[in-house]
Formats: C-alpha cells, structure tokens, sequence
C-alpha cells in the first residue's frame, strides 16, 4: 500500500502541557482508521496536527511527497500544500452560514483550486445527490438539520478531492435519530475505498466500519491494529476497561 | 401669524441648507475615510505582528481617549505652529475621519471575534489563504454583526460634526447661532437645528433597518 501521512517523532505541547509525545505513525491510503480514547487524550490534536490547524512544535510531518520539519517555522506554501491533500469535517460543522447549500460545497474547488464555475456547479450537484441532498442545494445552512448540515460538510470535504478525509467526532453533536444518516454516508465512502480518518466515540460504528484502530491515552498510542484485534483484546487492561465503559452509554 | 411662526419658517431653509452643504458631505466623506481607516486598524490589531499591534493599538488610545473637540483644536489651531496650516475643512475631514475610525475599528474588531473560531478552520482547512479567508467568509459575515456598532458610531460622527461651528465652518448649528444672534430666539432656533438632526439620524436609522434586513436574509 502506499504511504501517505506520516508522522514521525511529533510532539504537540499547550503551554507546556505535552499533549502529543513522540507520535510515530503512517496513514495508508485507503484505509479507513478510527482513532479512540478517552476524553483529552489528544485524539482531535493528532488530527488537527494532520492538517497543519495545529502545529506540532517538534518531528516531522509527510504527506507524500510534502515533509515538512516541524521544528522549522512552516511556510504558508508548505501549510497550503500540507491542507491540499486533507479534507476535514467537525464536529460543529461549521459551514459558512451567509452561502446557500450549493455555493457552499462550491467554495473551495473556486476559490481555491480555481476550478470553472460551472465544473464545480456540476461536481457540487453531483455530491449533494450522493449524500442525499440535492433538494436542499438552494436552501441556507440554517434551514437544514444538525444531520443535513453534517453531510453538507461531507459534500463540501468532498468537492476538494482530498487524498485524505478528516472526520472530528462528525456525529457527537447530533441527536441519535440524525446520527444513522452520518453514519451511512460515511460507511458508503469506506466501502468506496477513500482514505479516511474518524474520530468517534462510536464503538459499534468503529467495529463495522474501521480497517485499523489507535487508541490514544495522555497523548500516547497505546493501541494500533486491525479494529477486531483490538476488539478482541484480553491483555491490555485499559483497553478492555476504555471497552467496557463505553457500552453503558 | 405669530413672530415665532414666521422666524422658524424663515430660519428653516438656511439651517437646512447648511446641511446639505457642510454636515452630510462631511459626515459622509469623514464616514467613508473612516472605514478604511476602521478595517485597516482591526486587522492590524488581530495581527501576529506585534509592531502593527502597538503602533494601532497607540492610535486607538489616543483618539478614543481624548475629546473629539481638543483634537479638532489641535489639528485647526495648533499645527500651523509646526507650520502645517489646514483649512477648516480639511481640519474637519482629517479629524473626524481619524475619530471615527477609531470608535468604528473596535467595533469591527468585535465582530470579527464574535464570528466562530471554527469558521476560520473550516476555510483555512480547505486550503484558503489569509486573505480568501477574510474576504469570502469573515467579511460577508463581519458586516452584518458589524451593522448596530458601525451604525451608532456613524451617528455619533454626525452629531459631533457640530463641532466644526468652533473652527469657522458654517454647519447647522454655526447658522442657527448666527440667526439666534439677529432674533434672540434661542429656545426656537436651537430646537429646530435639533429638529433637523434628528431627521438625519431618522434617516440613517431606517436605511440601517434595511441594510440589516437584506445583511441577514440567511439567519
Ligand atoms: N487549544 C488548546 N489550548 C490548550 N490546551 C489544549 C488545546 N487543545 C487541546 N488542549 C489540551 O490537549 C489535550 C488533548 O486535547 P484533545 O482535544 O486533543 O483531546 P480529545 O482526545 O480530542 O478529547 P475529547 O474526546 O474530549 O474531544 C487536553 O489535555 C486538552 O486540554
Ligand atoms: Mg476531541
């Protein structure tokens, strides 16, 4: 499989809080990872580290052919050609409130790869109709729900053709009804073979979806491989603890 | 007729005139100035430069903290000192313009910060430059939170170019003491100089309305 992202040696610190130490990791291409952990344990920080909206103090960062030294002061060339590869969706969804459902999934190919209008018009329908919502391409993002909002996000992640998609928590905000319709969506992109990372706090949705599994604590990996492996897992206490917590929620 | 209904009759077209020719174009011009000025100091004072910071942040103190009137003085009256000699209207312009931009750099930079922090993320995400950022996802959103500060300040701009009747500019109010000098009506003529005002801002109240409204037509 071909290498993608990888991290190596990174440290993330807040205020002297270490909140990623000495992170070795590589993201494959078409696999789709779900990383867990408990709450802090640095799972949104490795994330965001992916796509440079945090930036690691130490290690290096590759993506591709890009290898960026961490320890350096970053360009924006460098930050620019880092984020041209990754697409990411949030938690808060975080559209942009003031364009219709449609100008909304257009903006980046636009603005940014300066894609003609009417290709990108036609990508931005054709994306809205994968996700089901192509009826709504007309309508402001505040007359749609958390979900219809959430797949929005995912269209408009999409419309970039990133080498790797970034999901932050995509369903935490979401009442469990909505949930399912996220769910699917993103289940359909890891059946079409997209490189994906999620995190979730979702385990049975981990379990049918993830090809691999991190689990973080304090800002370590304490787990990396395939999701039935750590499924299955009886010799690490703190997994099956971390496991069994999650199943009363 | 009474005498009083005869002079307000009489004062109303020359004070209205004064107006239209000193207190709306430079309320206006001042206004317009003072925008530019306004984004320019919001920006630099959000900016990871810290010398931008300080040298916007040190003309903010000074012009908020200072009257409007003393800086008019010393703009008129005191620069020709260091041989920098201004007409009244240049003076004017000049001095509402820096004032204004100051009260109305604040009030941009409010807005800015009460726009989410993961709109910034999400453009930012997609690969967008500074630049894209604030102009296809701050701005749009900027000017409709910006609206009611922006608005007050712009009233206040032209409340305050009352002043002007100080430094030999024949505003509004300097013809209404003119005529209160000839008629000794002051209750009379100041409340219709007053009156007019209040007509102005009316005016500039129901366009905010407007522009709040189409400015909004997502929420
Ligand atoms: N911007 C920040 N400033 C300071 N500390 C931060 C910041 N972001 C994260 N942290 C700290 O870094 C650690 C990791 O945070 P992170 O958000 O990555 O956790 P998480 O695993 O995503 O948690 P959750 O499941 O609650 O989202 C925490 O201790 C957190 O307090
Ligand atoms: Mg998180």
């Amino acid at each position: 499989m071909d290498l993608i992202v990888q991290f190596s040696n990174v440290h993330k610190f807040f205020d002297g809080h270490e909140a990623l130490k000495n992170i070795n990791l590589a993201f494959n291409k078409g696999e789709t990872t779900v990383i867990l952990g408990p709450s802090g344990s640095g799972k949104s920080t490795l994330l965001r580290c992916i796509n440079l909206l945090e930036t690691p103090e130490r290690g290096t960062l590759a993506i591709g052919d890009i290898i960026v030294d961490l320890s350096k002061p970053i360009s924006k060339k460098e930050r620019l050609a880092i984020r041209q590869n990754t697409a990411m969706v949030f938690q808060s969804f975080n559209l942009f409130p003031h364009m219709k459902v449609l100008q909304n999934v257009m903006e980046g190919p636009v603005t940014v790869l300066k894609e003609e209008r009417a290709a990108a018009m036609e990508k931005g329908k054709r994306l809205l109709t994968k996700v089901g919502l192509s009826h709504k391409m007309d309508s402001y993002p505040s007359q749609l729900s958390g979900g219809q909002q959430q797949r929005v996000a995912i269209a408009r992640a999409l419309a970039m053709e990133p080498k790797f998609l970034l999901f932050d928590e995509p369903t935490s905000a979401l009442d469990p009804e909505l949930e399912g319709e996220v769910l699917k969506v993103l289940k359909d992109l890891s059946e079409e073979g997209k490189s994906m990372i999620i995190v979730t706090h979702n385990l049975s949705f981990a379990k049918e979806v993830a090809d691999r599994i991190l689990f973080l604590e304090n800002g370590e990996v304490l787990f990396d491989g395939e999701t039935k492996k750590f499924f299955d897992n009886k010799e690490n206490d703190r997994i099956q603890s971390f496991i069994q917590s999650m199943q009363f929620i | 007729m009474s005498r009083e209904m005869e002079i307000a009759i009489e004062s109303f077209w020359p004070i209205l005139k004064a107006g239209l020719a000193v207190t709306i174009p430079l309320s206006l011009l001042s206004f317009a100035i003072a925008m530019v000025i306004a984004v320019i100091t919001a920006l630099a004072r959000m900016s990871n430069v810290s010398i931008l910071r300080y040298v916007f942040g040190l003309y903010v103190w000074i012009f908020r903290g200072t009257p409007l009137l003393v800086q008019l003085f010393i703009v008129f009256f005191g620069l020709p000192n260091i041989g920098i000699v201004l007409d009244a209207w240049t003076a004017s312009i000049i001095t509402f313009s820096l004032n204004t931009g100051a009260y109305a750099s604040e009030s941009i930079r409010a807005s800015i910060l009460a726009i989410p922090k993961g709109q910034w993320e999400a453009a930012e995400s997609l690969g967008m430059t500074y630049w894209q950022v604030l102009r296809r996802v701050i701005a749009p959103q900027t000017i409709r939170i910006s609206l009611p500060p922006v608005t007050n300040d712009f009233i206040d701009l032209v409340k305050g170019t009352s002043l002007v009747a100080s430094i030999t500019l024949a505003d509004m109010f300097m013809i209404g003491q003119q005529i209160t000098a000839r008629t000794y009506e002051p209750l009379l003529i100041y409340s219709l100089v007053a009156a007019i005002y209040l007509l102005f801002i009316t005016v500039l109240t129901f366009v905010q309305g407007r522009l709040e409204k189409y400015a909004s037509k997502y929420i």
